[in-house]
């Protein structure tokens, strides 16, 4: 089939979609998709801020690095995405490492603010880009956050959706396990199936994801390469076709 | 008492082998010059405190062997991808990583600023971290509602490092916006600060610049290192020097990239 975007055009606008009527996202280091998907927000949502790291105008942060995760606590922090090497059934993400934690096969970055950010931000949306039997795990090998808590822990957010390039699960913290909500263009529930490590849910009329129409396409190609370029110049010139191609 | 007259070779020497040492995140004011020095001279058996995070300079350490233990939220080269020394030291199981989440360092730095024993964080349940740490526990709230709540250990460095873009004539050191140097300066024993300049005069008399101030009291030595956190940046005296950080990246892949790398970056008089 031939299609008409770039696989991350496809990705930002569906994950534009999942960020809902919050205020305010922050999106971290090294995520250009999350970035674009937060500018493409804005113009569907009005009041919507998205934060971008490496932006000096999109960064209204001034008392140092605590800040984002006060904000968190005081719940002024609406949506974030959250990438990582792992993912398992559970919503479990490892950043940390494969294998043996003390002595890893495979040494990651870390968790960073994961563990409290899993609590305390109503809308997370899990990010992994190559979904295959590695990155979605039956059991990650480091919880570096995780949504299971003792009874009666506070908890004002936690994660919502996981989007993959192959499909969009959303999680139920009712069961604390995902269901398909949709499936991308070209992709079956057995091709899904077979590349996930871990069981879900599959109802019984499995959506296909939406395809962007050709006003957000313009969008994407226009306002949000713009300002996804002071961040992310290169990706923006790699990834999202020209305005008007 | 602050000196300003003291050169950074100096005041790395005040940092003892086997310090536990807090360094703050990339692009924080990260001081470059003394962990060169630091190498030059061929250190020890630091414990490494990320300011929550680190990068290249914990990178450079533990690629030189001067590391210990790292405890952190993250070790990366940020848009460059992993840490590779760092990662390989971890997977050889040459130093000891105490993994953290970015709000359990605060929090810690925070007690610590405080004297107080520790700090309450919100979420952490679950983690791996809260299971594998023997220092951090889970509470109930003395307080209605009586919940869960997770405790970490106030954080008390031997030494804080940190470089910023001026100190003033009479030692205050102005480190701008980045509030979590002044909470680790002042959670720590002694507090080791290199300036790109020497503003002249006193800005605790400048209102502008008065809440972005590090004051002499917390300060034990300040050097002049202009250019001190190259090849990181330092807003918002300058960027990152990416050329000299793609190189970096690069080379330290592998072990013989990385000593190559390390050589050039001594120069001649910095024989480790």
């Amino acid at each position: 089939m031939m299609r008409e975007y770039t696989k991350e055009e496809f990705l930002i606008a569906t994950m534009s979609g999942l960020f809902g009527d919050g205020r305010f996202m922050v999106s971290g280091v090294n995520s250009p998709i999350p970035a674009a998907a937060g500018l493409l927000h804005e113009h569907q949502q009005p009041g919507f801020f998205v934060s971008i790291h490496g932006d000096p105008n999109r960064t209204p942060f001034v008392d140092g690095g605590v800040e984002p995760f006060d904000m968190a606590a005081q719940g002024r922090l609406d949506t974030f995405v959250f990438g990582g090497v792992q993912v398992d059934g559970q919503a479990n993400i490892n950043l940390v490492s494969i294998g043996d934690p003390k002595r890893p096969k495979k040494r990651f970055t870390g968790s960073f603010g994961a563990a409290g950010l899993y609590y305390l931000i109503p809308n997370i949306v899990l990010f992994f880009p190559s979904h295959s039997r590695r990155s979605l795990v039956q059991k990650v090998d480091f919880r570096s956050a995780s949504p299971q808590a003792p009874e009666g822990a506070f908890r004002q957010g936690g994660p919502k959706w996981l989007l993959t390039d192959l499909c969009l699960f959303r999680f139920d913290p009712a069961t604390g396990g995902f269901e398909l909500a949709s499936v991308h263009p070209g992709q079956t529930v057995a091709a899904i199936r077979d590349a996930t490590g871990f069981d879900f849910v599959v109802p019984k009329d499995v959506p296909t994801t939406a395809e962007p129409d050709a006003a957000t396409l313009a969008r994407i190609r226009g306002d949000v390469r713009d300002g996804l370029s002071v961040a992310y110049a290169q990706f923006a010139k790699d990834c999202i076709k020209q305005p008007g191609s | 008492m602050t000196r300003s007259d003291t050169n950074v070779t100096m005041l790395a020497e005040q940092i003892k082998d086997g310090a536990r040492l807090a360094l703050p995140s990339e692009n924080s004011g990260v001081p470059v010059a003394v962990v060169r020095a630091l190498i030059a001279r061929g250190a020890r058996d630091l414990r490494l405190v990320g300011g929550p995070t680190g990068g290249f300079a914990i990178d450079l350490l533990v690629g030189a062997g001067c590391v210990a233990s790292v405890e952190a939220a993250g070790v990366s080269l940020g848009p460059r991808g992993l840490a590779p020394r760092f990662c390989a030291a971890v997977e050889a199981g040459e130093i000891e990583m105490i993994d953290s989440t970015c709000p359990a360092t605060h929090a810690g730095f925070i007690a610590g600023e405080k004297r107080l024993p520790f700090m309450a964080v919100r979420g952490v349940f679950g983690s791996d971290m809260l299971k594998n740490r023997s220092d951090w526990f889970v509470i109930d709230n003395p307080f209605p509602p009586h919940d869960p709540v997770v405790v970490v250990p106030a954080i008390l460095p031997d030494v804080t490092a940190l470089h910023a873009p001026m100190a003033d004539e009479a030692g205050n050191v102005w480190v701008g916006n980045r509030r979590e140097l002044k909470t680790m300066a002042r959670a720590a024993k002694q507090v080791l600060v290199t300036v790109e300049k020497i503003h002249p005069g006193n800005l605790v008399k400048d209102s502008a610049m008065a809440p972005g101030l590090l004051t002499a009291p917390y300060i034990d030595l300040i050097a002049l290192a202009p250019r001190g956190a190259a090849p990181t940046a330092l807003p918002p005296d300058y960027g990152p020097d990416d050329a000299m950080l793609d190189s970096y990246a690069s080379a330290a892949k592998t072990r013989e990239g990385f000593d190559g790398w390390l050589a050039d970056f001594l120069g001649p008089d910095g024989a480790a």
